[in-house]
């Protein structure tokens, strides 16, 4: 029963354990190249400041994964971020704030998923448009000016329990939660197969239009949150704060060893893709590089992760 | 070159995966102006061994002798410059292209460096269309063609190329019987212009039409080679699988008389019309007729997949409306299909993945997956039919065939299905897992589920049907009983049938 396990290309170890590995090297490498790198406080910057994106990577992942996208993710987290600070500055309630901002996120992921469906447009194209709306909304509400008067939510932003800062735990919190969604629910077999083989999880019976609408909708509630956060981390909804969060994300998700054409790729996964980004423009930060260079070296590992993505398949084939 | 002339000849080839020896010890001698059959099971090595021929492995043990000439081939491009070009089994045409584009694609004729001369293209196209008295306009689409016209563009494309070894991979699958005939009138004007064709094929009616030379593989190991004249095809067969197959197709049990699936008059606008058939339970009915009689679209409406316009569809007394094939799965029906990799089975994902995705119902509670109930149901499955494979968590992509189709039974009778409909459930499988699979659809039957059996090859049909509906032109045009059923008369309905409508 084992013989199989002699056959495993280098290509296919990297899909299982290899980001892990490169997440590994990465943190010996920067500790050594920077005695400041391995500083506790360093480290949770880390994490903290990958939050909102990474809470945002594991919609895209079970999208992803389910052969779909949503570019819209940033503009509308943008979105949720000023409507929820509007709430909570005029109502002072945390749970409206979280509901409103949750749920606009959800409506948007909702709508997105039935133009998908109804409709039969690409993802890609349906989210595009949601892209707009949502930042023509933003603008709108906002015209343009931080809303703040959010003094209430600073436990979340600048809070932390155990040294461990609210953002990173709401951020693991999303990350366990769609990483049991996705191995352990039927919902989970569905985003697998649809991505897979989506003529064959028809006619395994599968209401993938349906799936398809849950998995925008869910997907659409952590943008949400992740709105929500990132408004408690800068304490004021920002209308110019999440543009491109969208591409951060997918970066994350993608690094993460999850085939962009689909059926393959865990969350956990785009939790490491994220660190590993956020390890890299850190390290690239404490030598002072500038960001300009850093946005080159996040170019080229995207590159280099769908090449791996490319080679694995080359290999299976011919197996 | 002359007739009978030694082009191509491969000695002691062995060619090693991980694991596994593919090829050991096989010789091949392909002669100017003949056709070489190569048959032998799936798995036997064909496929390996055409593709060292033409240039897709370039490590392996033993000789190739182009001309007497000892060489390797680096890539499969340095094969077609020397003159071996292979029609695959999946044709790949560019469909926005003309048939001119398609052959000359990458090496057009130029008036100057980098403008086209389209006006010789299509000249050039034209006279070898000509050449094996073809007349279709050069400026035609791909995608305009028929899979018969795409496999001869495919062949043109390699006479171009001055091509003086021709592999044909299993050319004749996706033909009818008169386009295989041009398919063998072509292969004689080829023979004529002293070019060697390898021919694959698992038709052995068709090798003996067309083959002069014959080699036979089996697991990799040359079993015989010489003259196709020389040997009969029961010995043919005996050698292909290692034993003498008397009878692949086992005894029926007594079909029930209890009606389970009635369907009346079920039509789709332009696709059949006015169908109406029953299953009872434990019977086997098969659907005989020519490919694109409607037997598959008939079939794939009653499971959902296409739409009908009209009709009733009876299950158990229940009248059903079935507009997808999760209606049809509510109510205990299932179907393996024609095309597996497009619709049985996610390829990247794992057996136990496949087997677990029409199941969730069984295996989930308030949406969450039981994975010991899975990881044992899964086993036993697996088991029960004999998958063979590393584990569960094999990728159902990497497995054989037959393996597949096993798999794709498998997701089915973790449920209890009460109709299995099955559709050519034995294609491109070997003799083998055909015989498994017979004897897996006579116990199905046994257990009072009613199986409803289309297949292209007719003894498959008439052998494992209690009944048989004989269908052209999206009519059922008769009914025979298992004792009347044979291949002249349910060839006869056809052809009569076919009169009776263009009337």
């Amino acid at each position: 029963m084992e013989s199989n396990k002699k056959q495993i290309s280098i290509a296919s170890i990297y899909r299982k354990y290899g980001i892990f590995l490169i997440l590994v090297l990465l943190f010996v490498t920067s500790a050594i190249i920077n005695s400041n790198f391995l500083k506790s406080q360093n480290l949770i910057n880390i994490l903290k400041q990958i939050s909102v994106v990474t809470i945002i990577a594991c919609g895209e992942t079970m999208l992803i994964v389910s052969g779909m996208i949503d570019l819209s993710a940033g503009l509308v987290c943008t979105m949720s971020a000023c409507f929820s600070a509007g709430v909570l500055a005029s109502t002072g309630s945390i749970l409206l704030t979280f509901v409103v901002g949750i749920g606009l996120g959800m409506s948007a992921g909702w709508l997105n998923g039935f133009l998908v469906t109804r409709y039969k447009l690409q993802p890609f194209i349906a989210t595009l448009a949601m892209t707009n709306i949502a930042a023509g909304i933003t603008q709108i509400y906002t015209n343009g000016q931080a809303v703040g008067g959010v003094e209430k939510i600073r436990f979340l932003g600048q809070g932390s329990i155990i040294g461990i800062p609210m953002p990173v735990i709401v951020m693991l919190l999303a990350v366990g939660a769609i990483a049991y969604l996705m191995k352990a629910t039927t919902l989970g077999v569905h985003i697998y197969s649809i991505g897979g083989n989506e003529k064959a999880a028809i006619a395994s019976g599968i209401n993938v239009n349906r799936s398809k609408r849950i998995i925008f909708t869910v997907s659409g509630a952590l943008v949400g949150l992740a709105g929500v956060v990132l408004m408690s981390r800068l304490m004021s909804g920002q209308p110019s704060v999440g543009a491109g969060y969208e591409f951060d994300a997918i970066t994350a998700v993608i690094v993460g060893g999850t085939s962009f054409t689909g059926g393959i790729g865990t969350v956990t996964g785009a939790l490491i893709g994220s660190i590993i980004v956020g390890l890299i423009n850190n390290i690239l930060n404490l030598l002072h590089v500038s960001t300009q260079y850093q946005l080159i070296v996040k170019g080229l590992l995207i590159a280099g992760a769908v090449i791996i993505d490319v080679k694995t398949k080359a290999n299976k084939k011919s197996a | 070159m002359a007739k009978n002339d030694v082009i191509v000849e491969l000695k002691n080839i062995r060619k090693e995966f991980p694991g596994v020896v593919a090829l050991n010890h096989v010789n091949l001698t392909l002669r100017a102006g003949r056709v070489h059959a190569l048959v032998g099971e799936n798995g036997a090595g064909k496929s390996t061994l055409m593709k060292i021929l033409s240039g897709t492995y370039a490590s392996y043990g033993g000789e190739v002798l182009l001309d007497g000439k000892s060489l390797r081939f680096a890539h499969e491009r340095d094969a077609l410059d020397k003159g071996i070009a292979i029609v695959p089994q999946e044709l790949n045409p560019i469909p926005e292209m003309t048939i001119a584009e398609n052959i000359f694609l990458g090496r057009e004729p130029m008036k100057r460096k980098g403008i086209i001369n389209r006006k010789e293209r299509s000249r050039l196209t034209k006279d070898y269309l000509a050449s094996l008295g073809l007349d279709y306009d050069p400026e035609t689409k791909m995608w305009k063609l028929s899979v018969a016209q795409r496999q001869m563009v495919e062949i043109i494309k390699a006479i171009s190329r001055n091509s003086r070894v021709i592999i044909m991979d299993e050319p004749t699958s996706a033909l009818t019987g008169v386009e295989t005939r041009q398919l063998f009138a072509q292969i004689e004007m080829l023979k004529q212009k002293g070019i060697a064709i390898v021919f694959i094929s698992h038709k052995l009616d068709e090798v003996y039409a067309i083959g002069d030379d014959v080699t036979v593989l089996r697991d990799g190991e040359m079993i015989s080679t010489g003259l196709l004249k020389d040997v009969t095809q029961d010995h043919l067969i005996a050698m292909m699988v290692g034993r003498e197959v008397k009878d692949i197709y086992p005894p029926l049990p007594v079909a029930g008389s209890e009606p389970l699936l009635i369907v009346k008059g079920l039509s789709s606008k332009d696709v059949f019309e006015d169908v109406s058939f029953e299953i009872h339970k434990g019977e086997i009915v098969g659907f005989a007729g020519m490919m694109g009689a409607g037997r598959s679209e008939i079939a794939r409406a009653v499971f959902g997949l296409d739409r009908h316009s009209s009709g009733t569809i009876i299950m158990d007394g229940k009248t059903l409306r079935i507009k997808s094939p999760r209606d049809a799965i509510k109510n205990s029906i299932a179907m393996v299909t024609e095309d597996r990799a497009a619709y049985g089975f996610v390829g990247v994902r794992s057996i136990k993945d496949n087997i677990v995705l029409p199941n969730c119902d069984l295996f989930s509670k308030h949406g969450i997956l039981n994975v010991k109930t899975i990881k044992a149901k899964v086993t036993d499955i697996c088991r029960k039919l004999s998958v063979k494979a590393a584990s569960i968590e094999t990728l159902a992509g990497t497995l054989s065939g037959g393996n597949q189709q096993k798999l794709v039974l498998s997701k089915w009778l973790v449920r209890n299905v009460k109709l299995l409909i099955l559709d050519e459930p034995t294609r491109g499988i070997d003799v083998g897992a055909k015989q498994e699979i017979y004897r897996l659809i006579a116990e199905l039957a046994a257990s009072g589920i009613g199986v409803l059996l289309i297949a292209s090859e007719m003894p498959e049909v008439l052998s494992m049907s209690h009944r048989v509906e004989v269908i052209t032109n999206g009519h059922i045009i008769g009914e025979l009983s298992r004792a009347e059923a044979t291949q002249d008369k349910v060839m006869k309905m056809i052809v009569e049938g076919r009169k009776h409508n263009g009337e």
